[in-house]
Order: C-alpha cells, then sequence, then structure tokens
C-alpha cells in the first residue's frame, strides 16, 4: 500500500507550486478544515512503488493474453507516441475551429474510413466505449420508431449468448429485454426468432461472429426477417476484427452498428480502459446520430452540434468522446491501409483455426466441432471436471502459472464449462504452439496430480482469492495501519 | 498453419460466410504508410493547430502534471493490460484502483467509491439514475437541476436519463451572484423529488452555498447530489461534510487530477457514495480481501450489480471504463499529496483574481457576478464575445468560453480561467491583446476607417 | 431420501411457503435453491407493508458470481423480514427451511396455495430437473 510508504510532511515537493497562497475571501465555512489523507511520498518512493505494482500485471506487452472476445492484441507504440504531440495533448476541447483543423482532420478522416470499412452510410465518433455505443444505437433506434409515431414497440431481441452490456442497454433505452435462444450448431434458433417477432419488437441486437465464436450463416434471412416485422438490426462491434474488410456489416443488412476501437483498432485497453464505441448507422436512423460530429466543405473542418442536428439523440460526454483513443485508431488505420485491414481478419482468422485445430488433436473438444472458428473459439472441458473433478477456472489459474493470460472463462453462459479463446493477428506461430504445449501438460497434469491444478496458482503474487470475504465484509478504502 | 488446418487457402477459412456478401477491395481506405510518413503526416495536423495560450476552462482544465505520471502510466504492464478478471495476475491493477478509491473517498470525504465512468458528464447521468433507484422516501422519478450546471452536462444527463422517464426540472439562478435562485428552488419545497443537483463550483465559477442546499434536499426527503472539481476540493468543504449530512453522492471529471486537456478525453468520471447506496453504484469496485494462505490480496467485489452478471436488471450497462486515466490520477494525487493539490487549487484561485483584476481595469469590461469563485470568473464585455473571441484567436490567445449561447441574458460575456501555468506575462499578454481588440471594435462605429 | 420438509408447500421457482397458523405465511428459498447459488453475500428484502403480486420479484439473493431474484409464490402484504439475514446472509446457506427464511406476508386470496407443490410435487421436480 503506498500509505504505507507515508511519512508526515514527506513530500515530493518539486511537482507543486512554490508558493502557498492562503484564498482569504473565500469564507471559512466553505473551505476544509482539514487537509485529505493523501499519501505523503517523495518522488522516488512513488516510482518504485508504481512500477513494483506495474510488475504483479499480466499484459499484452508481456505476455500472451487470448482473452476471447477482447482483442488482446499489439498496440503499435506509434499511435501512443504520434497521439502524444504536444499540440494534440495541449489542445482546449473547447478550442476554436481555426485552432483545430489539425485535429479535426484526422477525426473526419476517421469517419470517412470506418464508414467505408462497416458499409454504412454515416458515422458518429463520440460514444466513449462499447456499451455507451450500444446505448447510442438503441436510443437512435427508440428515436426512429418514435418519430414515425410506432411507440408500441417495446422489446429488443438479444440472443441468450449475448453480452451482458446488450440487454442492460435495451433496458436503458426504455426497452424489455428479451432472449432468444442458439441452435445446437451455435446460429440463431430462427423458428425461436420468428415466434419472438412481432408489433411490439423494436429491433434485435446480434454479434457477427456471434459470441460463440462462429458466423451467422443466415443473417440475410435473419434481417428480412426482422425488417419485414418493422424492426431494426443492430450490430454489436465486439467481433468485427474476425471480418474487417472482409464482410461489411452494411452488407448484411445491419441498420445501425457500433464498433470497439479498443479491440479491432488496436487501441490501448488500459486495464478497464479507456475505449471508444463509434456508431454507425444506414440512411434512415442518420439524423438521429450523437453530436458532435465533424463535418467538411472541402476546404474547413467544423463541428455539427444540436443546432446543426435537431433530431440527433444528443449529447453523451461533455466534449467529444474520447479523442486521444480516436486519434490512436486513426494512426493505427494509416498504418494498415485497405490491404492491412482484410490482412487483419485474415490473419486471426487463420490463428483462430490454426489454434483451435491443435487444440483438438491433442484432445480438447471444441464447443462447436462442426463449424469453421472465426477469430475465436470454444473449448468446452465438461468431459475433463467431470472426469478429473478439474474444471475451467482450474485450469485457467493454471494457465497462468505458465505465463500465459487465462482465455476468457465461463462466457458464453450457455456452454458449461468453457473456454473462449481468441489469440489475434498479432501472435506468432510460436506462440500459439508454445500454448498448445501448455494445454497439453496442463491436461496431463489433471491426470496425474490434479491437486497441483486445483490450487493453481502458484506462482503468482497471491493464491486463489477470498471472493466471499471481500463481498461479505466490504473494505473499499484503506482506513488506516491496523 | 493451412495444411494443419486442412485447407489449401486463407479464403478457404470463411467458407461459410456467403460469397454474396463479401465486399472486395475498400478502394476509398487509404493505402497502408510507413511509420515515418504517419509520423510525417501528424506531426504536421498536431503544429497547423498551434499552442496557443489557453485561458478556457469551461469543464476541461490545464495544470501541470508531474513527468512521472506517464512516463508511469504508459508502461506496457498498465497500458496494455485489461479489466482484472483474473485477479491474481491483476493485483497491480487491482491494488492501484484500491488505492484509487481510498484517495477518492479521502479528497470527497464519503465511504465508498467506485474506479471509474466515462466523464464527469455521463458521471453525472449516472448519479441521477443511482438516485432514483436509492432514494428510499421517495418514488419520483423527477430530478432538480439547476441551470448554474454546465450546459452541456444538463444535455448528457437530459440524453441518457430520458428514455427512462427520469424528468429534469429546471432551478433558475439568481442575476446578481450567480447561485442556485433560493426563491426558485422554494416553490419546489412541497413536490416530490428524487434529488437536488448541487455543483462546486458551479459552472460560473461561483461557490454555491453548499451547506444549506444539501439541508433543505434532505428536509424535503430528497438525495443530495454533488458535482465537483476534485482539484476544489482539496481547499474547499469536501461533498461528504456538506450540511448536517453530508451529501450523498458526489461525482464530476477527474480531468484536474492528471489527464491533458487533450481535446476532450480520455478523462474520466469519478463517482463516490455513503455506504448505505454502494449498492445502487454503477461500474467496478475493488475489495480487499486475502488468498487460501491469509495473504492480502484485491479483487472485483459487488459484481452482482453488473451488466455481465445482472444483464437487463444492472445499475448499468457500463463495462470498458476509463481505467488509465485512473491509474494516472492515483500517481497523480501520490505525487502531488494534500498540500501539492492544494498549493494548485490556491494558486489557480489566484491567478484567476489576477486575471479579473488586471482585465477589469479595461474600460467596459466588468465582472458580472459578486461573490467568491474557485478558478473561473464571468466577465461581460463592451463589445461581441463572440468577435472579441475570434480576434484574440487570430493572435494566439483563447480568452475564454462565450457564454452567450447558452445564457443569452447574460449578454455578452465570457467565462475565463487562469490556472497555476498562467503566469504574470501571460496574463499581461492577454491584458494587452484585449485592450487592442476593444479599442479596435469600439471604434469602428465611429467610422475613423474609411467607409468601403 | 428426501430432506424436502411436508409442513410447507412451494414454487417450481424454488420458494417454499409455510402456514403459521396465525393468518401468517413464512416465506424463503429452498435448500436445492441455495446449493445451486453457493455461498450468498447479501440478501435484498422487501420492505414491511410492500404489497406483493403472485409471481412478482419480490426479493434478491446474491451470491459472489451470480444474483437471483426471488419470485412471491402468493398475493398479499409483508408484514416481518427476517433481519437476520441483513449481516447474515450466510444464514440461508446454513439452513434454508429454518432461520434463514426471508419474510413473512398476510394472505389476500388462500386460493392461490392451491396452485403450489407439495413436498412430494416438489421432489419430483427436482428429480426432474436433474
Amino acid at each position: 500500500m503506498i500509505y504505507e510508504h507515508s511519512r508526515e510532511g514527506r513530500r515530493a515537493t518539486a511537482q507543486a507550486p512554490l508558493e502557498t497562497t492562503e484564498a482569504t475571501d473565500i469564507p471559512a465555512e466553505m473551505r476544509r478544515s482539514t487537509q485529505p489523507r493523501l499519501p505523503q511520498v517523495s518522488e522516488m518512493q512513488a516510482v518504485r512503488h508504481f512500477t513494483r505494482l506495474s510488475q504483479k500485471n499480466f499484459s499484452i506487452d508481456t505476455q500472451f493474453y487470448p482473452l476471447g472476445s477482447c482483442t488482446m492484441k499489439y498496440n503499435p507504440r506509434a499511435c501512443n507516441t504520434l497521439a502524444s504531440l504536444p499540440g494534440l495533448l495541449s489542445r482546449h476541447p473547447l478550442a476554436p475551429d481555426t485552432h483545430s483543423q489539425g485535429f479535426m482532420a484526422c477525426l473526419y478522416e476517421l469517419q470517412e474510413i470506418l464508414q467505408t470499412v462497416t458499409g454504412m452510410y454515416a458515422v458518429s465518433l463520440t460514444p466513449a466505449a462499447g456499451a455507451q455505443g450500444e446505448f447510442a444505437g438503441v436510443a437512435m433506434i427508440r428515436a426512429y420508431h418514435d418519430a414515425r409515431e410506432d411507440s408500441a414497440r417495446s422489446e429488443i431481441l438479444v440472443p441468450d449468448a449475448a453480452h451482458g452490456t446488450n440487454p442492460a442497454s435495451a433496458v436503458m433505452c426504455g426497452y424489455k429485454a428479451r432472449e432468444i435462444p442458439t441452435g445446437a450448431d451455435g446460429d440463431i434458433d430462427i423458428e425461436a426468432l420468428k415466434t419472438a417477432l412481432g408489433p411490439q419488437t423494436a429491433g434485435i441486437m446480434l454479434t457477427n461472429p456471434s459470441t460463440v465464436g462462429v458466423f451467422e450463416r443466415r443473417i440475410k434471412e435473419i434481417a428480412e426477417l426482422v425488417h419485414a416485422a418493422g424492426g431494426l438490426l443492430y450490430y454489436d462491434g465486439a467481433n468485427l476484427n474476425a471480418i474487417l474488410g472482409k464482410v461489411r456489416p452494411g452488407d448484411m443488412g445491419f441498420d445501425v452498428i457500433h464498433m470497439n476501437l479498443h479491440k479491432t483498432f488496436s487501441t490501448p485497453h488500459g486495464g478497464g480502459g479507456p475505449g471508444a464505441g463509434p456508431v454507425g448507422v444506414g440512411k434512415r436512423l442518420e439524423p438521429y446520430l450523437p453530436v458532435p460530429m465533424v463535418d467538411f466543405d472541402g476546404s474547413d473542418y467544423r463541428w455539427l452540434t444540436e443546432e446543426d442536428r435537431p433530431d440527433s439523440i444528443g449529447r453523451l460526454s461533455a466534449f467529444a468522446g474520447n479523442a486521444g483513443v480516436l486519434i490512436r485508431a486513426y494512426i493505427y488505420a494509416r498504418l494498415l491501409g485497405r490491404e492491412g485491414m482484410h490482412r487483419v481478419s485474415e490473419f486471426s482468422t487463420l490463428n483462430a483455426n490454426y489454434l483451435l485445430k491443435r487444440l483438438m488433436d491433442a484432445g480438447f473438444d471444441a464447443a462447436y466441432p462442426e463449424r469453421r472458428a472465426s477469430h475465436e473459439f470454444i473449448l468446452t472441458l465438461k468431459k475433463q471436471a467431470k472426469e478429473l473433478g478439474v474444471n475451467t477456472m482450474d485450469f485457467a489459474k493454471r494457465l497462468l502459472d505458465y505465463g500465459v493470460h487465462a482465455p476468457t472463462t465461463y462466457f458464453p453462459l450457455l456452454v458449461s464449462e468453457c473456454l473462449l479463446v481468441e489469440p489475434t493477428e498479432t501472435e506468432a506461430k510460436e506462440d500459439l504452439d508454445n500454448f498448445v504445449e501448455i494445454m497439453r501438460t496442463i491436461k496431463q497434469e489433471a491426470e496425474n496430480q490434479p491437486e497441483t491444478v486445483k490450487q493453481a496458482p502458484h506462482t503468482m503474487p497471491v493464491r486463489r482469492l477470498d471472493d466471499v470475504r471481500a463481498a461479505r465484509e466490504l473494505d473499499l478504502a484503506w482506513k488506516g495501519s491496523e | 498453419m493451412l495444411a494443419t488446418i486442412g485447407v489449401g487457402h486463407i479464403d478457404a477459412l470463411f467458407d461459410e460466410i456467403p460469397m454474396a456478401l463479401r465486399c472486395g477491395e475498400l478502394e476509398a481506405i487509404p493505402p497502408g504508410m510507413p511509420e515515418m510518413e504517419v509520423s510525417r503526416l501528424m506531426q504536421a495536423r498536431a503544429r497547423i493547430d498551434g499552442q496557443p495560450l489557453c485561458f478556457i476552462g469551461a469543464g476541461a482544465y490545464d495544470h501541470h502534471i508531474p513527468a512521472a505520471v506517464w512516463e508511469l502510466t504508459t508502461r506496457g504492464e498498465f497500458y496494455t493490460a485489461y479489466t482484472p478478471y483474473q485477479a491474481e495476475a491483476s493485483q497491480g491493477t487491482l491494488q492501484l484502483l484500491y488505492e484509487y478509491q481510498s484517495m477518492m473517498t479521502a479528497l470527497i470525504g464519503m465511504d465508498v467509491s467506485n474506479a471509474s465512468l466515462y466523464d464527469g458528464a455521463s458521471a453525472l447521468a449516472e448519479a441521477v439514475l443511482m438516485a432514483v433507484r436509492g432514494n428510499r422516501k421517495s418514488k419520483s422519478k423527477r430530478i432538480l437541476l439547476p441551470r448554474s450546471l454546465h450546459p452541456a452536462y444538463r444535455r448528457v444527463v437530459r440524453t441518457i436519463v430520458r428514455n427512462q422517464r427520469v424528468e429534469l426540472v429546471e432551478v433558475g439562478y439568481d442575476g446578481n451572484t450567480g447561485l442556485i435562485d433560493r426563491e426558485d428552488l422554494e416553490k419546489h419545497g412541497g413536490e416530490d423529488f428524487a434529488a437536488l443537483v448541487i455543483p462546486q463550483p458551479n459552472f460560473f465559477g461561483v461557490l454555491e452555498a453548499v451547506d444549506g442546499l444539501t439541508d433543505w434536499a434532505h428536509l424535503h426527503g430528497m438525495l443530495a447530489i454533488a458535482v465537483v472539481n476534485p482539484l476544489a476540493m482539496a481547499m474547499l468543504k469536501p461533498a461528504g461534510e456538506w450540511g448536517e449530512q453530508g451529501a450523498d453522492i458526489c461525482c464530476g471529471e477527474g480531468q484536474p487530477l492528471g489527464a491533458p486537456l487533450a481535446s476532450g478525453g480520455p478523462y474520466f468520471g469519478f463517482l463516490c457514495s455513503t455506504g448505505k447506496l454502494v449498492r445502487q453504484m454503477p461500474g467496478r469496485i475493488i475489495g480487499k480481501t486475502v488468498d487460501v494462505d491469509g495473504k492480502t490480496g484485491y479483487a472485483l467485489t459487488l459484481q452482482a450489480r453488473e451488466q455481465h452478471i445482472r444483464r437487463s436488471k444492472a445499475t448499468s450497462n457500463i463495462c470498458t471504463n476509463q481505467g488509465l486515466m485512473v491509474t494516472a490520477a492515483t500517481i497523480h494525487m501520490t505525487l502531488m499529496g494534500a498540500e501539492g493539490l492544494q498549493r494548485v487549487a490556491a494558486a489557480s484561485h489566484a491567478n484567476t483574481g489576477k486575471l479579473t483584476q488586471a482585465l477589469t481595469a479595461l474600460p467596459g469590461v466588468e465582472p458580472v457576478f459578486e461573490g467568491a469563485v474557485f478558478h473561473e470568473r464571468v466577465l461581460r464585455l463592451p463589445i461581441e464575445a463572440n468577435k472579441a473571441l475570434r480576434a484574440l484567436a487570430a493572435h494566439n490567445v483563447l480568452g475564454g468560453f462565450d457564454l452567450s449561447v447558452d445564457y443569452p441574458e447574460l449578454g455578452d460575456a465570457l467565462l475565463v480561467c487562469a490556472t497555476e501555468l498562467r503566469n504574470e506575462d501571460d496574463i499581461e499578454n492577454y491584458r494587452g491583446k484585449l485592450e487592442r481588440v476593444i479599442q479596435s471594435q469600439v471604434q469602428t462605429p465611429c467610422r475613423l476607417k474609411p467607409d468601403w | 431420501m428426501s430432506n424436502t420438509p411436508t409442513d410447507r408447500r412451494y414454487a417450481k421457482s424454488h420458494e417454499w411457503l409455510k402456514d403459521e397458523g396465525d393468518g401468517s405465511f413464512t416465506i424463503g428459498i429452498t435448500d436445492h435453491a441455495q446449493a445451486l447459488l453457493g455461498d450468498l453475500v447479501f440478501v435484498d428484502l422487501p420492505e414491511v407493508g410492500t404489497a406483493l403480486e403472485v409471481g412478482s420479484d419480490c426479493a434478491v439473493v446474491e451470491s459472489v458470481k451470480a444474483a437471483s431474484d426471488v419470485y412471491c409464490p402468493v398475493t398479499g402484504e409483508v408484514i416481518a423480514v427476517n433481519e437476520v439475514l441483513d449481516g447474515a446472509p450466510e444464514t440461508i446457506n446454513e439452513d434454508a427451511f429454518g432461520a434463514g427464511w426471508m419474510f413473512k406476508i398476510k394472505l389476500t386470496d388462500n386460493s392461490e396455495l392451491e396452485n403450489l407443490l407439495d413436498a412430494a410435487g416438489y421432489d419430483a421436480l427436482l428429480a426432474e430437473e436433474a
């Protein structure tokens, strides 16, 4: 704990203005009577403490990180260095357009690139993350129905395998979320969909390739069914990496999409964020896009705001969203270019299918063995759990001992004992082979010395944590040394 | 690799995707560029925007950030990790977030803090929804929102809560003081509201009478939602100590704690509350616990509130947050300490005082509101605010935020800010240029120049 | 050998309801339900005086990795809640049919009881689900 290095009066003095000025014109009853308890440490103590903390993390830069549905690909350093140029870093969000043309040119071109690669009619960059993009998308669906006075539509359909954000976003927009089952082959159950569709349907939220790691083959038929019922189709861009530059959501029949730039466009995940979740729409939803957006008249760039776009669902953040993330994504897109885009989907799909085949050869069960993997795939350890008493959690924890971040565990919920594995396009064949060897070793351990696996991890800064205690005896802030 | 899979060509891996859906080469996307060319492009783009002298605040503030903050934050182990789902392999991020929660609760004077939301404005929207769920005395979905709150925040809150049928009722401000209009507020005393939103400082920079407002809210069965500048909390009474019982929820923009201006983001929204409301809180929360050997460790906790478990009944749809910005803020608060933050707050307060003095010495420039401010001040100009700003910008000075769009009743009013980074030369630079701009503008109607 | 108490009735959504003989009925979740959920960390109970509809979600039981709604098996008014659960949610894990009761209700319509299962019926349901 940083507080344990604290000593009364110790300071990193060089960081603050030298003089203390007394704000005597502020009435005493408005001022703070005691100082907040923040650490009192030297600069070197702080640097050493946070450097050591960082070393307790797994990260893309240090470990293979095949966390399914999160697209943990390498983040090129140029994106950070160039987005941190002084002119970009010091620009005030309310600086006039005359002092923003360089910045706005980047955003405008990013809008154009994202529009093209997704096959949509227009893009707004402002949502701060995927979930805010979902919110914006569903809010636009609602605005569309409301504008047509088609207000009896009360339900958004979501597959049972969907990310939790989908139903949660639907509810934030005032809709009920209704689940559609997934068929045994991983595709959506079309008959169940037909039953669920009706005059109450506002829309459907789909991920394609889906959260079970396969391409929804009858997507055109689904689009026709939903449209015929008067609903709109929402594309959750979580898995866009699998089809980038190959297939476009707009061509599949989607009316609105969000993209996760921290996944597909390689901006850093930062220990939980920030992300960026731009939204793209077909022509009929265009009036409702969230503001601000960037416009270009051939010579100057300018902001489009509520005044220019009166039907917009409105503003989602005080300024223009996570601008620095957008700049990083723009730089990544320029480095990749058009030929790089489809290489992303080709090589991420190649890596996933290769890894799946090798793991199946090593005796692991695929959840959908008869299907082609997309950029990710699901293993089910049902057999190991039943026969050896070693479950998915145990495998995941043991992987940490071998220096690999665990794949996503126990998601999607409909496959029992599942591991969702996404190697991404940036891993070399040797790293994939190494992962196969590690999985094979853990499987042998599970057969011969199961306790080693069940007690894992053994080499991390801590062993398995008591989650029940964390939730029952809440300790959410440091209260002083005991 | 293809042979292992058992296919002849990489295209075969896409065989489940109907041919009719394939898009072919996307000619509208420019071809790829090597790093040196992208670097040249970005240098040029950054250069044309220049680095003007900035006196704009209005929700984003130009503060010094210690060099170590971003040196550490961009270490790959922080920068390229994700949400700490595997706690044993994420103790660095988890412990740092626990330290962040400890620092924020100390700064705000409340029991609990989450691990961040997107920005200050969306954090307020979440605070509003949290109050509607959490007010046990009222079933109302109505919220009192003062006009002295940041206009962009009011718009964002409206966008986010509208579809859940939450009603926002605006409370006016006093034309002399810029404070929440108590008479207007009293009109709502007998009505059922879930919460009153109290900004400190408010959008005009003015310090609200937070004790009385908090007590008023509680007296009328409402929760008190504080919206504060976290830097101001190093100097001002923390939200948890307002009035008899303290505010119930406190949120705001975390940018002044170590995030560069960077065109508006990424920043982070912070959210604190009383312990009673913890289960209504959206977003991730980290708890301290022990491992099987009894060794201290940190883990995500109270996850049953969140979308990945609770789905349609979650407290919010938020998943990805602003973790990296919180990493920077935690290191920033550590290096600055309470004393350092207080000095920055006091220096910004003093500089804005000096700026006000310098500018109001010009003929026709006057402060609009009386009373104490934190580090922003509303000034009325003798010329059109918009024109003045454009003329100043042409001379590389960003002179403030034009209030005439959102508050036309204030006339040609500017919101100005001078943080600790603006020195006396900068202030004199602004004063001199504004003087010339005013002279040239007020002279125009006299037709000293020939009428072409 | 079944451990399902025979002195009460059961809903298919795994709640039990017991006639206290004084006009009040006690409601809780079954031992099977608590076992599925695992270690409980929090129980959110309805407030005394709340009017509940049959089938309405009236309480939430939370474990570390899941949160489940509890559905009211009958229509009525809440007249008491088990405050022990506030500080000790694990009481449900330890004694779901006894000390881990959740709340008491005054029934509006006794005929609703007929829609509920008896112990044998509930055991049959569990056998089916397994």
